[in-house]
């Protein structure tokens, strides 16, 4: 049995660790054999991009080498897919080998497209990236006060970052002594501040407590980088004088190139997380297509159905669990305070009011990962 | 050619109907009319709210055996 994982993020790695440590026995008989095809050699900690923005992490922070994330039984590779054979079995990598499989996971993870918006990249500063991250903790430091815009292009991974970056501003700027100084207005496409109706419930209160305009229904269209001004397809603007943005996903290109799925989503079943149309092809996390968000904690909930799901198959025939929906993710309220929201498909999150020690958990956590992408939490 | 193309957002609570509905008008050609499912049942007021204020146009709404079927075609 050929097992190959194509992506080697939090997906992709969690789903391989745990079908490692399940056919043990099945790899030392050589009856299975788990590949990995990743883009790069690193693994990055993405969440951490969110402190590196205020400088409270440091870039090299969030890398671990991907290999020394891997159980010794996965071969692994850096030769990206290019091409996606399914009716064949295969798929064709960058430098020109042809790998055929039994059983494929596909963890390829998304992209940001700023440029989807005109002026958007210009204009604004993000921390999507590492390089935007650094550039936007700069733009802060060297801010003394003005307007600033928060705006949220759809879709997006990790629906918190919109809240999470809002409350990280106010405290970013009153602990410089400017909180007096600036005016913080945030704006989100749907007609209420946050599309978790809970989140946006707690986080309207708070918003108001500390003096943060907000405008719903602003879908951001253009940005004017020259004149500053924001506007939406909704025909309303904004002038700024820094603009933060949550910029627009696709999936990776070479899923839209081998059209397995419009914008880069394939259509996945929502619990046995199968590629619509193939029995033998899985996907995890931010690539599917779920209604589910786009999140590393949704990629470890999926992985370990995925990996426990194959690995049932080959030892009994046949699968034994369902993908519910589950995600559970933090949600720091500030530099000094967090809670969270856990939900499914069928139960909405039940939010509990924050405190330090959730905070203290999540600081915690951002160490935990690289436990938890080992398969080891 | 226009088509229809069902958003189906059953059972979600993030992304959501309105976002995920979006989503989709944003990657749809002018002409195409969307058929959004939702289960929440706050997806009948909210995406009326939407659509006008952007100037799309609401085809019809109505609640098959608890599923709510709202389509939208875009303008624009
Ligand atoms: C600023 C920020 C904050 C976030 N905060 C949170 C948070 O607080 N909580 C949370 O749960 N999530 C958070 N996330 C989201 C989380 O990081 C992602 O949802 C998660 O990493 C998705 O996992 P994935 O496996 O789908 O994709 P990724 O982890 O992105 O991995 C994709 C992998 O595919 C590889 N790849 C790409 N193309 C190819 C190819 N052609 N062939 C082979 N390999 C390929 C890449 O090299 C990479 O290894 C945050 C993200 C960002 C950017």
């Amino acid at each position: 049995m050929r097992i190959l994982v194509v992506g080697g993020g939090t997906g992709g790695t969690i789903v391989a660790n745990n079908l490692a440590r399940r056919l043990a026995g099945e790899i030392r008989s050589k009856k299975a054999q788990i590949t990995m095809l990743s883009a790069s050699d690193q693994h990055m900690y993405q969440p951490g991009l969110l402190y590196v923005a205020f400088g409270q992490m440091m870039p090299d922070e969030l890398y671990r080498d991907q290999k020394s994330l891997l159980e010794a039984s996965i071969e692994f590779h850096v030769d990206p897919v290019e091409r996606f054979e399914l009716d064949q079995n295969q798929v064709r990598t960058h430098s020109g080998k042809t790998i055929p499989y039994d059983v494929l996971v596909i963890a390829t993870g998304s992209r940001i497209v700023p440029e989807e918006v005109p002026g958007l990249a210009e204009g604004g500063e993000t921390f999507y990236t590492e390089e935007a991250a650094v550039k936007m903790f700069k733009a802060l430091r060297a801010f003394e006060g003005g307007n600033v815009g928060i705006v949220v292009g759809v879709p997006h991974k990790c629906p918190i970052a919109p809240v999470e970056v809002t409350f990280s501003l106010h405290d970013y700027f009153k602990t410089r002594g400017i909180r007096d100084k600036v005016h913080i207005k945030y704006h989100y496409p749907i007609n209420r501040i946050h599309t978790i109706e809970n989140v946006a419930i707690w986080a309207k209160p708070e918003f108001d407590r500390i003096g943060v305009e907000y405008e719903t229904l602003f879908n951001v269209d253009e940005v004017d980088a020259k004149n500053k001004v924001v506007k939406s397809m909704e025909g309303t603007e904004y002038a700024y004088d820094l603009l933060i943005y949550i910029p627009p996903h696709r999936g990776m290109e070479v899923i839209e190139q081998n059209k397995l799925g419009e914008g880069g989503w394939i259509p996945t079943d929502r619990s046995q997380l199968k590629m619509q149309g193939y029995d033998n092809v899985y996907v995890v996390g931010d690539t599917t297509n779920l209604p589910v968000s786009k999140t590393g904690s949704a990629a470890h909930f999926e992985a370990e159905v995925i990996a426990e799901n194959i690995a049932s198959n080959i030892k009994i025939g046949s699968a034994v669990r369902d993908y519910d929906g589950k995600v559970y993710c933090f949600i720091e309220a500030g530099h000094d305070r967090a809670t969270y929201a856990m939900f499914n498909y069928e139960n909405p999150p039940d939010l509990k009011p924050p405190n330090q020690p959730m905070h203290w958990f999540k600081m915690s956590y951002n160490k935990m990962y690289w436990t938890s992408v080992r398969g080891l939490l | 050619m226009s088509e229809t193309k069902i958003v189906d957002a059953r059972n979600t609570f993030c992304p959501g109907p309105l976002m995920e509905l979006i989503q989709y008008m944003k990657r749809a050609e002018v002409g195409d009319t969307l058929e959004l499912l939702s289960t929440d049942n706050g997806t009948v007021n909210d995406v009326p709210e939407w659509v006008n204020k952007v100037g799309h146009e609401m085809v019809s709404s109505e609640k098959i055996e608890e599923v709510w079927h709202i389509k939208v075609r875009k303008t624009k």
